[in-house]
């Protein structure tokens, strides 16, 4: 790993991503590069094809009229045509700039108004009906290249490409000045902007956050460092491009190290393709956890007697000391006996279901993690480890180190970077990773970067005598109830969202006399036990208004306040009274972010009437909502909502001190 | 975007059906050109479904003539309409429920295979060879319908919606030139039909396949048909394009309903 970071023997600096990757198509041409699943079949691209592919693009578009400093829109699922159209892009020292593919029309016109974009790469024709839409509001807009061209024959509109012809071109451009593209990857530097992802956009409206290529060349090789990463790992790269996760595993990483990333064949077959290609190295935010475990229990609820004893005897064992044994620390002969027994029948067989027989390295991130979930992972012998960051530090600040694992930490600062703490918790960062800027928002630069040159991250946390950062919530989040107790929101719905049954909480209690939830039910796992019980109901609104189902709900409730009572800084953060919501929370209609956070202020200003409710003591309201479909019609649900109690705790600290 | 289309290629003429003495269609006369989707519509036990099975030889009818490409189409059986390029999809789900979406899909292509019993059984050389290449077209059917995640589920268990379009894959697999739908978007949500929608229009789009449709959603039809003819009690009523079906007062009074 000597070459790993800024020099080789060769000499020429591989400080920018287009260097990388010509580097890898000399040194390692057969590696495979990229993988996708087309057909039924793992396609392979090996580096040397990857690199032809991407000058091929990268000449199309110089000559399209494509000059340093213009963005490139790239809107899509993750294919490879779309990640070589990046590199091309950085090639030509453009700014490639990613989109969600799932943003509706008129969020899509907003970043394109605000990042000027003259050219787009888009996957399909859906995207291409978007683009179409929003024209009028995008004049700048001059070439959109699409990638699959079904469905496109008829569309004659003079501004749109396949990316076949556009290639095509850019190979006879190529053949007739063979220097060209090597003279523009020689002007590259390390200090030019090498991608804008915008942030998601939880509070106010997205910013465009520049990141240059030695920023991400630096979390990169961080990272591989700090978890001794090679050429010959497998990674699926199924999460959005445009989130800061996907651009550091999927592109930087493997731009930096050299392994291979896996495409899947469509969103609805990752969990087939991670089984297929079994990925040494995986990301996942919480929720794909989350929906795995999920998956597991009900098929489990569903197996024979004897299987689900066996299941429920084992995850115990695992439970006592499956952690431990995966961080190395003393186990008893018995215990690791029993463990090995366990392997053998569960976790080997589970692994092997969920795909991750293979994994080596696994993060997560995005979100907290609940402990019991991270916990179960980890039991069953996968090395699962949280990070912490932001699209502004790369998504690279804090990293659990193998065999240190704590269940409620984010780890320790990672390579090459510094963190402290400001006088009200919150965190600030420094190191090679940060922002250069926000695109054209020098205030919204200069209000986040302070005078010292920390990044204020904007989440409240604190250091634990091992050196570990743990984050409570985001520090505007982080109140106080009315008797002066700390009311931390995040911390009490992860809790809640453990429970299977428990799709999204959001809990209400800042200058309140107590805590309050709303529920959204997970209609899979509800519906499941609904169906087992011989229940009859008629979609969610229908399912979530049963009583049967609110007494289901008041259990989990009821364990999560036992739980907050043995803990003396959140024990009046219990939830007194909830509501299960008529309808499922929609990035949609704009209450959870793309990513699929919940945005509380916007949710609780929206169902106010409910919020009022709860905290007047009524049981029962009524409501009325718009909800969008995904083809932007409009319709409208109505439902009378039940309220009710749940039973509280002695806080135990209380109980000791009595 | 003026569609064109091009020659009749399936003319029905005078046709009667009748059942001992249930008369299921009386002297109903219509044609089906190249590359169009023609819709058949009418009430309950208005004699679609016969219409389908005479178009595809299950049926014979005692009187009439069919000409198929110009020829007069003789006693056949359905077989024979399937080796001509004629698939179709069933009112009632017709697939086999234990089966996997791709073996189902397969069987489309099973008149298209050319090697013996002997030398599928053994798996073995141009057997092999030809596996192969029928199940690329298969994964290319699969892909068209976007129905890779269900591709090694049992059919069974697939919700209807789902299963309706595996349907529509096997008679895909066949690659006709002439493909005929009984309801294929009955007992689905508007989500569902909205997907069928478009892969009807696709097919018809890309592959140039000329559809005929019965279809008893009103809007469905009446956004994606070229022409429709509209029976009841086994009698042709109507038939044209759909802004003059609509407003034929006929069909009104038949089928849409009349105003009391």
């Amino acid at each position: 790993m000597s070459d790993s970071h800024g020099q080789t023997a060769g000499g020429g600096a591989l400080d920018t991503f287009p260097r990388l990757l010509m580097q890898h198509a000399r040194v390692r041409p057969g590696r495979p590069a990229m993988r996708e699943k087309a057909y039924g079949i793992w396609q392979t691209y090996t580096w040397a094809q990857v690199a032809e592919n991407v000058r091929a693009i990268a000449c199309g578009l110089a000559q399209l009229g494509f000059r340093r400093g213009d963005r490139l829109a790239i809107i899509g699922d993750n294919r490879p045509r779309l990640y070589w159209s990046v590199a091309a892009c950085q090639c030509l020292g453009g700014i490639p700039v990613m989109l969600y593919q799932d943003a509706v029309a008129e969020e899509m016109a907003y970043v394109l108004q605000d990042a000027e974009i003259r050219f787009a790469v888009v996957e399909d024709q859906e995207q291409v009906d978007k683009m179409l839409e929003i024209l009028p509001q995008v004049p700048l807009l001059e070439h959109v290249v699409y990638d699959d061209p079904r469905g496109m024959r008829h569309y004659t509109d003079t501004l749109l490409m396949g990316l076949d012809e556009l290639q095509a071109m850019g190979r006879i451009h190529d053949q007739n000045q063979g220097d060209f593209l090597d003279s523009e990857i020689d002007k590259g530097a390390s200090d030019d902007i090498s991608i804008m992802l915008y942030t998601s956009g939880t509070t106010g409206k997205p910013k465009g956050v520049c990141q240059t290529h030695g920023a991400f060349i630096a979390a990169a090789t961080g990272g591989m460092q700090f978890d001794k990463l090679t050429d010959q790992e497998d990674i699926l790269s199924y999460l959005p491009m445009a989130w800061v996760g996907d651009h550091l595993f999927s592109f930087a990483q493997a731009m930096v190290a050299g392994f291979t990333i896996n495409c899947p064949e469509s969103g609805e077959t990752v969990m087939t393709d991670l089984r297929e290609i079994g990925p040494t190295y995986y990301f996942a935010p919480p929720r794909v956890f989350e929906n795995l475990l999920t998956t597991v229990m009900i098929r489990m609820e569903d197996g024979g007697w004897f299987k689900r004893k066996i299941f429920a005897h084992f995850m115990e064992v695992a439970r006592r000391c499956g952690a431990e044994i995966l961080d190395g620390k003393p186990v008893s002969s018995g215990d690791r006996l029993a463990y090995w027994l366990g392997n053998l029948l569960v976790y080997g067989p589970l692994k092997n279901v969920l795909g991750m027989s293979r994994i080596r390295v696994a993060y997560t991130a995005g979100a907290a993690i609940g402990p019991d979930l991270f916990r179960f992972y980890r039991s069953i012998g996968i090395n699962l480890k949280q990070l912490y960051g932001q699209t502004e530090t790369c998504a690279y600040v804090c990293l659990q180190p193998d065999g240190e694992i704590k269940l409620d930490s984010v780890g320790k600062p990672a390579p090459f970077v510094e963190v402290k703490l400001a006088d009200n918790g919150e965190i600030l960062v420094k190191g090679p990773m940060l922002l250069k800027a926000y695109y054209k928002r020098p205030d919204a630069t200069a209000e986040s970067i302070n005078a010292d040159g920390y990044f204020m991250t904007g989440d409240a946390g604190f250091f634990d005598e091992d050196g570990h950062l743990k984050i409570i919530d985001r520090a505007k989040d982080v109140g106080k109830l009315n008797n002066g107790a700390m009311f931390a929101p995040n911390y009490i719905e992860n809790k809640l969202k453990f429970f299977q049954h428990v799709k999204e909480a959001v809990v209400f209690g800042a200058k309140r006399d107590f805590v309050t939830a709303f529920i959204n039910i997970d209609l899979e796992a509800v519906g499941n036990w609904a169906e087992r019980k011989g229940m009859s109901y008629a979609g969610y609104t229908d399912l979530a208004q049963q009583a049967a189902v609110y007494e289901l709900i008041r259990e989990c409730i009821e364990k999560v306040n036992a739980d907050l009572a043995n803990d003396p800084m959140m024990s009046g953060s219990q939830v007194h009274r909830f509501l299960i919501l008529h309808k499922e929370l929609d990035a949609d209609d704009g209450e959870l972010t793309r990513t699929r956070k919940v945005r509380r202020n916007f949710i609780s200003d929206k169902y106010s009437v409910l919020v009022e409710a709860l905290f007047a003591g009524k049981t029962i309201e009524h409501i009325e909502t718009e909800v969008k479909y995904e083809d932007g019609r409009v319709g409208r649900v109505s439902a009378d909502l039940r309220i009710e109690d749940t039973r509280t705790f002695a806080p135990q600290g209380a109980v000791k001190a009595a | 975007m003026a569609r064109e289309f091009g020659e009749v290629i399936l003319d029905l003429q005078n046709i009667s059906l009748r059942f001992g003495g249930v008369k299921a269609l009386t002297d109903i006369s219509f044609n089906v050109r190249e590359h169009e989707i023609r819709s058949i519509i009418g009430p309950n036990g208005a004699g679609k479904s016969s219409m389908l099975n005479v178009m595809n030889g299950v049926y014979h009818p005692q009187e009439g003539k069919i000409m198929f490409r110009g020829e007069q189409r003789q006693k056949m059986e359905p077989h024979m309409a399937a080796s001509q390029g004629i698939a179709r999809t069933f009112q009632n789900i017709a697939l086999f429920k234990g089966m996997s979406v791709l073996d189902n899909i397969m069987t489309g292509r099973i008149l298209k295979m050319k090697c013996n019993l002997f030398h599928h059984a053994l798996y073995w050389g141009p057997a092999q060879r030809e596996e192969i290449e029928h199940r690329k077209k298969v994964e290319e059917v699969i892909d068209f319908l976007e129905i890779q995640s269900i591709r090694k589920t049992p059919v069974g268990r697939l919700p209807y919606g789902l299963q309706k379009r595996v349907e529509l894959g096997r008679a895909l697999a066949a690659e006709p030139t002439l493909l005929l739908l009984d309801e294929p978007m009955a007992g689905m949500n508007v989500e569902e039909k909205q997907d069928m929608c478009r892969f009807i229009l696709d097919v018809n789009d890309q592959f140039g396949t000329t559809i005929v449709l019965i279809e008893h959603d009103m809007g469905v039809v009446m956004d994606i048909s070229d022409r429709v003819v509209v029976l009841d009690y086994g009698k042709k009523i109507g038939d044209g394009e759909p802004d003059e079906v609509k407003n034929n007062p006929d069909v009104i009074a038949a089928y849409l309903g009349t105003s009391h």
